[in-house]
Formats: C-alpha cells, sequence, structure tokens
C-alpha cells in the first residue's frame, strides 16, 4: 500500500529490540501513517492517483445522500416519525468510500452505524427508514441486493462475511463479503475468530474496522492499548491497512484495492478508517456525561463532505449552481423515499409469528390460533 | 403414528456408521452440502461421523476448521446466507457454548428477521450425554437452551435408522436444525439400516414400546433406559407405553397427549439437569391439556441441579437408568 507522502513515515523504523522503541512507536502514531489522497483543505497529498472525476462527484453524491439522511433523520425523530437511531454524520466518508468499491453481487453486512454504507449499496432509503421505524418493510432487503439488515449485535457479522465469502468462493464467482465493525467491537472475539478464519481458508473478504474513536461512552485508549488498529491483521497473517476515514477519495482506493486484491483469489484483507463520532452514540444519548467538547476539537475542521466540496470546487468539478441542484435532488428523493415509508402499512399482530419456520410447526400454528381469537374477543369488547 | 424404515436393502450398522452413511448420501446427492467443524477432516472427528469423507469429496466439501465454536457457527451462518447447506459438527455439546452467541442472537432468526429472503438450512450436529465416563465438560445435555430458542428445530435421535432417517431429513430442511448425537449410543447399539436414501419426518415422535398403563416419554440416551424398565414393568403386568419423542422441535404433542389419554400416568426421562429442563415443557403440556386423564401427578426422572459428574465412580447416580425409571413407574401406578 502506498503511503501518503504529506505525513511521511519516520525515516527509522521502529525497533522492537529499541529501548527507544515506545518513543518512535509514539512518532509513528504522530506521523498518523494512514493513507490519504486529499488533505483536509481538499488539495492533493499526492499520495496516489485520484479516481476520475465521475467518481469523484458518485462519492460525493453518495456521501450527501449519506449525510442527508442523517440530519433528516434527526429532525424526523424529534417530530416522532422515526424511531432512535444511531447517527453517522461525520463518518460519510468512511462508509461511502468502502461501499463504493462493491457491485450488487457482492455482500454487504452492516452494523447499526452503517446506514451510509448500505444505501451506497443500494438500499433503498424507504427501506432504511422502516428499519429505524421498527417496521418489518424495513427487514424485508431486496430481492437485487445481498446486503443484510442492520447488526445490533456487536462482531457477530464478521465471522457471517466469512461464510458468505467462502460460499462464494465454492462457488467459483469472484464476489467478496464486506463487513463493518466499529474500534470497540474490534474487542470481541468474533472480530478475531473471523479474521482467523478467513485468513487461514482464504476467504475473499475484505473487513472495515471504523474506528470512530468511541464505543457509546468508551474512549478508544479505553478499550484498548493498541494504538494501531490495523496492526490486528499481522496477528492473523492478513494484511492490514491504515486509511484517513474522512478522505473518501482515500477510503475508495484501498478499499478497491482490498476488494481486487480478494477477487483475485489473494484472501481478505483489514482496513482500519480513522474517523471521529461526531454525533452521539444515538440520538437518545446524551455524551456530555462521557466526553467533552475539547474530545472532539479539530474533527469539524476534518468534514469529510466539505473536503471532497473543496476539492471539487477547486478542480472545477463541482460549482455554486450544480452543487444547489445536487442538494435539490438529494432532497427530492429522500421526501419521496420518506412518503413510501409513510405509505408501509402497520404490521398485523399475527404477523409476529410469520418467517419463523417455512412450514410453522403446530405449536406456532396454535399459538397464531390463539393471537387471532384474542383480537376478535378485544374487537368484540370494544 | 410409528414410522419405520423399509426393510429393503437394508445393512446392520451401529449409530456413528449411520450417521456416516447419512453425510455420505447428502455430500453426494446436493453439492451444496458442505461438512466442517474441527478434526472433521483428515481424522474424520473425533468419534469418525465423518470418516473417510474428506478424502471422497475433496478438501472444499469437507474441511477442518480453526478452532473457534462461534467462528465455525457464525461461518456457517454465513454460507447458508449464500446458499450452501452447512453441516457443522460441534465435538461436544459441551463445547457449544462459545457458539451460543452466534446461535441465540442469529440462527434462528434469520428467517424472521429479513421477512424469508434470506434462511438458513444448517445443520448443527453435536454429541451429547452421558453414561460413557467423559471427562469433565463431554457429558453435557443443553438440548432445552436450543427448543427454548425460537427459530431453530431440536432432532435427537436413539436408534441407527432413526440416526440416519433424521438426519437426512434435517440436512434437506430449509431451516437450521441441531442434531444432538447420544455418545452412547454411537457404538452401542446395532440394526438394519437401508443403504438408500429414506427421510423421517420431523415432528413425528416413535411409539417404541405399546402398553395400557403408564405413558414414559424420553428421547436420545434415555430410550434404551425407558425400554429397560418398560420391560421390567411389563414382567410386573405394567403396561408401558414408551414414546421417543425424536425432535423435540416440533414438537409431537398429539403422540404424547393420545397416549396420555389412554393411560392416565406420564413418566418424563431425561438426563439433563431438572430445573427448566424439556422434560418440564413436556410435563406442562399433559397438564394443560389432559390433566382430567391423569390418575397421578407427572413424575420427572432427570438428572440432578449440580454439574455432569466426570466422577467414574457415581456418574451413574447422575444419569437416569432403569431402576428410576421402574420406581417412577411403580410411583405412579401405586398413587
Amino acid at each position: 500500500m502506498t503511503r501518503s507522502k504529506s505525513k511521511p513515515r519516520p525515516k527509522t523504523e521502529p525497533n522492537p529490540t529499541d529501548a527507544a522503541f515506545d518513543a518512535a512507536a509514539a512518532a509513528y502514531e504522530q506521523a498518523g501513517d494512514m493513507f490519504q489522497l486529499i488533505a483536509p483543505d481538499g488539495t492533493s497529498t499526492g499520495a496516489g492517483e485520484l479516481p476520475d472525476p465521475e467518481t469523484r462527484l458518485r462519492l460525493y453524491r453518495e456521501m450527501r445522500r449519506a449525510r442527508h439522511f442523517d440530519e433528516r433523520g434527526w429532525v424526523l425523530y424529534r417530530q416522532g416519525r422515526l424511531g432512535v437511531f444511531p447517527p453517522f454524520g461525520g463518518m460519510e466518508a468512511s462508509q461511502v468510500g468502502t461501499a463504493a468499491a462493491l457491485t450488487a453481487d457482492d455482500w454487504l453486512f452492516p452494523t447499526y452505524r452503517d446506514t451510509g454504507a448500505a444505501l451506497t449499496l443500494g438500499l433503498p432509503i424507504a427501506r432504511a427508514l422502516a428499519y429505524w421505524r421498527t417496521s418489518p418493510h424495513g427487514w424485508a432487503m431486496p430481492e437485487n441486493l445481498k446486503v443484510l439488515p442492520f447488526y445490533i449485535p456487536i462482531a457477530t457479522q464478521y465471522p457471517h462475511a466469512v461464510g458468505a465469502a467462502l460460499a462464494e468462493k465454492r462457488k467459483g464467482t469472484k464476489n467478496v463479503a464486506m463487513a463493518y465493525i466499529g474500534d470497540g467491537g474490534s474487542s470481541e472475539g468474533d472480530f478475531h475468530e473471523a479474521l482467523n478464519f478467513a485468513g487461514a481458508l482464504e476467504a475473499p473478504c475484505v473487513f472495515i474496522l471504523q474506528n470512530n474513536g468511541w464505543a457509546i461512552s468508551v474512549p478508544t485508549r479505553s478499550q484498548t492499548k493498541a494504538t494501531n488498529l490495523s496492526k490486528r491483521a499481522d496477528g492473523y497473517g492478513i494484511p492490514g491497512v491504515r486509511v484517513d476515514g474522512n478522505d473518501v477519495l482515500a477510503t475508495y482506493h484501498v478499499t478497491r484495492e482490498a476488494v481486487e486484491r480478494a477477487r483475485r483469489g489473494e484472501g481478505p484483507t483489514l482496513i482500519e478508517t480513522v474517523t471521529y463520532r461526531v454525533k452521539p452514540h444515538t440520538v437518545a444519548d446524551d455524551p456530555s456525561r462521557y466526553r467533552t467538547d475539547a474530545d472532539n476539537e479539530g474533527w469539524d475542521a476534518k468534514d469529510p463532505v466539505l473536503r471532497l466540496q473543496t476539492h471539487l470546487m477547486s478542480e472545477g468539478l463541482l460549482t455554486a449552481e450544480s452543487e444547489a441542484a445536487l442538494l435539490k435532488e438529494v432532497a427530492d428523493e429522500f421526501e419521496a423515499a420518506l412518503k413510501e415509508a409513510d405509505s408501509y402499512p402497520d404490521p398485523e399482530p399475527a404477523e409476529i409469528l410469520d418467517h419463523v419456520f417455512a412450514e410453522p410447526t403446530p405449536q406456532l400454528r396454535r399459538q397464531r390460533e390463539q393471537i387471532l381469537s384474542e383480537q376478535d374477543s378485544n374487537k368484540d369488547n370494544a | 403414528m410409528t414410522a419405520t424404515a423399509p426393510k429393503t436393502d437394508t445393512k446392520t450398522m451401529t449409530m456413528i456408521a449411520a450417521i456416516n452413511n447419512a453425510l455420505d448420501l447428502a455430500l453426494e446427492q446436493d453439492d451444496t452440502v458442505h461438512i466442517f467443524g474441527e478434526d472433521v477432516g483428515v481424522m474424520g472427528g473425533v468419534f469418525r461421523a465423518t470418516d473417510g469423507l474428506q478424502a471422497k469429496y475433496g478438501i472444499d466439501r469437507v474441511f477442518d476448521t480453526p478452532l473457534a465454536e462461534a467462528a465455525i457457527v457464525g461461518m456457517g451462518i454465513g454460507m447458508g446466507l449464500a446458499g450452501l447447506k452447512p453441516v457443522a459438527e460441534i465435538q461436544f455439546a459441551g463445547f457449544l457454548y462459545p457458539a451460543l452467541d452466534q446461535v441465540l442472537s442469529h440462527l434462528g432468526r434469520y428467517r424472521h428477521r429479513t421477512r424469508s429472503r434470506y434462511h438458513l438450512p444448517m445443520v448443527v450436529r453435536a454429541p451429547y450425554g452421558g453414561g460413557v465416563h467423559t471427562p469433565e465438560q463431554h457429558a453435557d445435555s443443553p438440548e432445552a437452551i436450543l427448543a427454548h430458542t425460537p427459530g431453530i428445530k431440536v432432532v435427537i435421535p436413539s436408534t441407527p435408522a432413526d440416526a440416519k432417517g433424521l438426519l437426512l431429513s434435517a440436512i434437506h430442511d430449509p431451516d437450521p436444525v441441531f442434531f444432538f448425537e447420544a455418545i452412547k449410543l454411537y457404538r452401542s447399539v446395532k440394526e438394519d439400516v437401508p443403504v438408500g436414501d429414506y427421510r423421517i419426518p420431523l415432528g413425528k415422535a416413535r411409539i417404541v414400546t405399546e402398553g395400557d398403563d403408564v405413558t414414559v416419554i424420553c428421547y436420545g440416551g434415555m430410550v434404551e433406559v425407558a425400554q429397560k424398565a418398560a420391560a421390567a414393568a411389563q414382567s410386573a403386568g405394567i403396561g408401558v407405553e414408551v414414546i421417543d419423542l425424536r425432535t423435540l422441535v416440533p414438537l409431537d404433542t398429539d403422540t404424547i397427549l393420545a397416549s396420555v389419554q389412554k393411560t392416565g400416568r406420564a413418566v418424563v426421562v431425561t438426563e439433563a439437569p431438572r430445573t427448566g429442563g424439556f422434560h418440564s415443557e413436556i410435563s406442562a403440556v399433559i397438564a394443560e391439556e389432559a390433566i382430567e386423564f391423569l390418575r397421578a401427578p407427572i413424575i420427572r426422572v432427570t438428572g440432578f441441579d449440580a454439574p455432569y459428574p466426570p466422577f467414574t465412580a457415581i456418574e451413574d447416580v447422575y444419569r437416569p437408568n432403569a431402576v428410576r425409571v421402574a420406581r417412577a413407574i411403580k410411583s405412579v401406578m401405586g398413587y
């Protein structure tokens, strides 16, 4: 993996036997040691070739769609039109750049914070809204996509991605499986077991570890002594890549490389996207209980959407007019989707027993009769 | 209700041979069937359930995994999502616990949480139960945990022929099935088993012996124990109907209730710990649906609320035997 020229590695590689190892490691961290294509001011770092203009504009559009969902989500939540949902504003580059490297034939295993990734792969906005409205319509994933409903338990999706990837390999396709996790999730056994399985079985997986600094209230420094989570890959003999998670061109670049590796049969990659959870854990969370403004300092200036916007404008790929037109398209698309989500009917009580088995057991049949008869008697009493 | 195997083209097999035969047949019938777990490949499994299968079908179809039960089940879930039929082996049921997060959080939920967009035609096989003086942790009976988990079927055979017919049904079932195999029965019983494909439907109990006085309900390793107790009772003039449930989920309540309505007495036998065991569910079903037919309280003959003992000298105190079951039969007769 090529490294950013603007953030050079220290000239002397850390030597584990050296007494100055800790100091060297600290310097290493200071330098960032993460792949970056455009700096926060939107200028190219020269670390690698930028994607073509069309792709850059596509990534910008996807980030705008994701941000719009996140911002409207807050409003809808306050209006009582959306349930509790975990915002991801500020993490758009980490989600969009990675998911955009997939095709509709690939698998996506998102966590609850990865609505932006799922939308990028093509999950209809209306379905995502329905999911966060706790409607079964949000569980019925589209037939033309291999995206799973958001994972609520932590890290359990990682072994699933290994299995899906291995199945694609056994079937002789070139399709890959991508799974997301956070810095907190990388403490779970399933994370480590999955990396080990994927390595040992050479499963075509791309593991995205979004290091956003916080696992609800616990900062990464309390989560682990490790300071570079991409190095967790070393323990499993697979490549680990660290990338600026607020630089969508960089996340796209490294993820495409990892996806291509997997398609070529060269096995899995772990990608750590270094980003920040600017927002609370969920819309119902109060971060003032565990962090201060000082903790968040500097991250607004690294905003991934504004970074690419600045870049595109300075390159003449985006103008005030085309930006306004894009924002209007994005807003219109969202409102149309909201209307569609509003049209989804509430489920009937007996639907809680649907889809347990292909063929309901006698027990489930009796329980359905019970629900239906209780409904009838409720009606009679009304 | 008594489903017996067809008697043509049979071969005498132990239960482990019948299981191996079923897996062989499933691999042959269906390219999507994949078998994996700890030591199932080259070695053929610690009990030899997969003996010879890797050599016959290749390392892609029958393979060893790293040693991590959660990822074995978790990876199987992913394979199932992607259209394969995963058949995982957990080396002992007592080693299942690291995988319970995957089992409870996901295995039984996938059809439900995707409104049938995805389903998991997965089988998890695990040797279970005591009676063979295994070390600590090797003799657990955790079937009630699985039966209590929505979306998962639970199958526990008691004979070689049943093991084959039920395992083939489990592998071809569109939903997840836990298949518990009584270690005690792996090699202790031989019978004629059809060599070809045959399936025993899940959810149909087997009436092992007919009788008019007492119903004994059991499954897996307890069936032979109940049979011995029934034979003893028979010699004393007590007619015992032994019901082998075969599957806990779906549960064949019709067969249980029809028998209890006839006999008016029920003894439920498992080797699992007593509190919260599946025997309690069976007892509750009888109490709810057939209490007016009962002439005596339902009696549970079970393990105890202590970990299964690895102490060879006193292991037999824990695991129900024919004497304990016969005493329970006597007790309900004398009520």
